[in-house]
């Protein structure tokens, strides 16, 4: 029950401010119309490069919203509020996973399209990235939530959190690029699951020693 | 020993901050009904001490036993710009599965008028107050105030005695962390960094 209470705070406060939600997509969609101007307009080289430039934008714009995931609730005192109720870390952190991810994979995945035709993504294959793409974020938004509450109360954590962030999620752009064969999509999917699964309590954890 | 009733009991508590001792061999026993009022200088680990009991901070030795319920009031208030201060306290409130005793609570701290305005225009003291509400509207046993009194005005001050006096009639306990009085009847008094 309270899990439900504070998804449902999460997605209200999301939704009260379209303009954060929208932030990531725009950078999202900027990013991978770069490309053709950076390489050139040659459609079989964009055609080729598109799911890495896709999976690198997703990636980048994964790491917008890092700053605004922990730090402000930490720092308003809201985390305070959640601890001397007894709630956990563990159940504040999983609902927040899944609120980030809801508000950050679904408008991206509604933009997919607008990157695609700007690289020229035959239909084909911008279905196999959306796929990919749904398998994939969750293990984005876990590892922001991590990086988040690893850098909550630092100045600069931002920029720290993007250090940590991009190494991680090394495999998950490795096997999202290579999502055209069936094996990529399973290792996606089971990077996200094990993210997914540890992230929480990662999470948790890193809160609690930021909180003595 | 063990007290007849629950109680809460901190014994021997020390505070470490940053390598440097803070306090230590701090202990009190506060039963429902009593009132817990910690005093001391700037620095003199006030707000640790109250962190500590609301489980916001481990201590570096000691133990706290608490059996209650609790209701958290800090410096930072917890209230998000956009919403408005009635669907703030009903939040937590539905958190704390007491929503009917939002309405209450409002009133009692005068805030009544505000609850359909947005958090983020509402005036320092009426942020305090409203923090002061969403601990009344908690139900919780034992309530943790760290400077309450700070920028409330005299009637808001008398508001607040009203509630923490009506709180304790009913059982509650009550710990604050103060400089200034804020007229707590007959309190145990704490004097951290003396």
């Amino acid at each position: 029950m309270t899990f439900l209470h504070l998804l449902r705070r999460d997605l209200g406060l999301a939704l009260r401010r379209p303009g954060t939600l929208a932030l990531p997509v725009l950078f999202f969609v900027l990013a991978a119309a770069l490309f053709p101007f950076a390489v050139g307009p040659d459609a079989r080289l964009l055609a080729r490069i598109a799911p890495g430039v896709v999976w690198v934008a997703a990636l980048l714009a994964s790491l917008l919203p890092v700053e605004t995931l922990v730090e402000p609730d930490r720092a308003d005192g809201t985390l305070d509020q959640i601890v001397s109720r007894g709630i956990a870390f563990e159940v504040w952190a999983a609902a927040r996973l899944i609120a980030h991810w809801l508000g950050f994979a679904v408008p991206l995945l509604i933009a997919l399209p607008v990157a695609g035709v700007l690289l020229g993504v035959p239909f084909a294959v911008q279905a196999r990235l959306a796929m990919g793409l749904l398998l994939g974020t969750p293990a984005l938004a876990a590892l922001a939530l991590l990086a988040a509450s690893l850098t909550a109360g630092l100045r600069g954590g931002g920029a720290l959190a993007g250090l940590i962030v991009l190494p991680l999620a090394l495999p998950v752009l490795i096997f999202g690029v290579g999502a055209a064969g069936d094996g990529a999509l399973r290792l996606l999917a089971a990077s996200s699951l094990v993210l997914v699964a540890l992230a929480p309590f990662a999470a948790a954890a890193a809160l609690k020693s930021a909180f003595d | 020993m063990t007290p007849p009733t629950p109680a809460l009991v901190a014994t021997g508590l020390a505070c470490v901050r940053g390598g440097r001792p803070v306090f230590d061999g701090v202990g009190f026993t506060i039963r429902p009904g009593e009132a817990l009022e910690i005093g001391g200088p700037n620095g003199a680990g006030k707000s640790s001490l109250l962190r500590m009991i609301g489980g916001l901070l481990t201590p570096a030795a000691g133990t706290i036993a608490n059996p209650f319920t609790v209701a958290w009031a800090g410096h930072e208030t917890a209230l998000k710009p956009g919403i408005t201060l009635g669907d703030e306290l009903r939040h937590w409130a539905r958190l704390d599965g007491a929503i009917p005793a939002v309405v209450a609570a409002l009133d009692a701290f005068g805030l009544t008028p505000l609850a359909d305005l947005p958090t983020g225009i509402l005036s320092s003291g009426q942020r305090r107050r409203a923090a002061l509400a969403r601990v009344m509207a908690s139900g919780a046993a034992l309530w943790l105030l760290d400077e309450p009194g700070v920028g409330l005005d005299a009637a808001s001050l008398a508001l607040l005695a009203a509630a923490i006096g009506t709180h304790r009639a009913g059982g509650g306990l009550v710990v604050v962390a103060t400089h200034a009085d804020v007229g707590l009847v007959a309190p145990q008094r704490l004097s951290l960094g003396a």
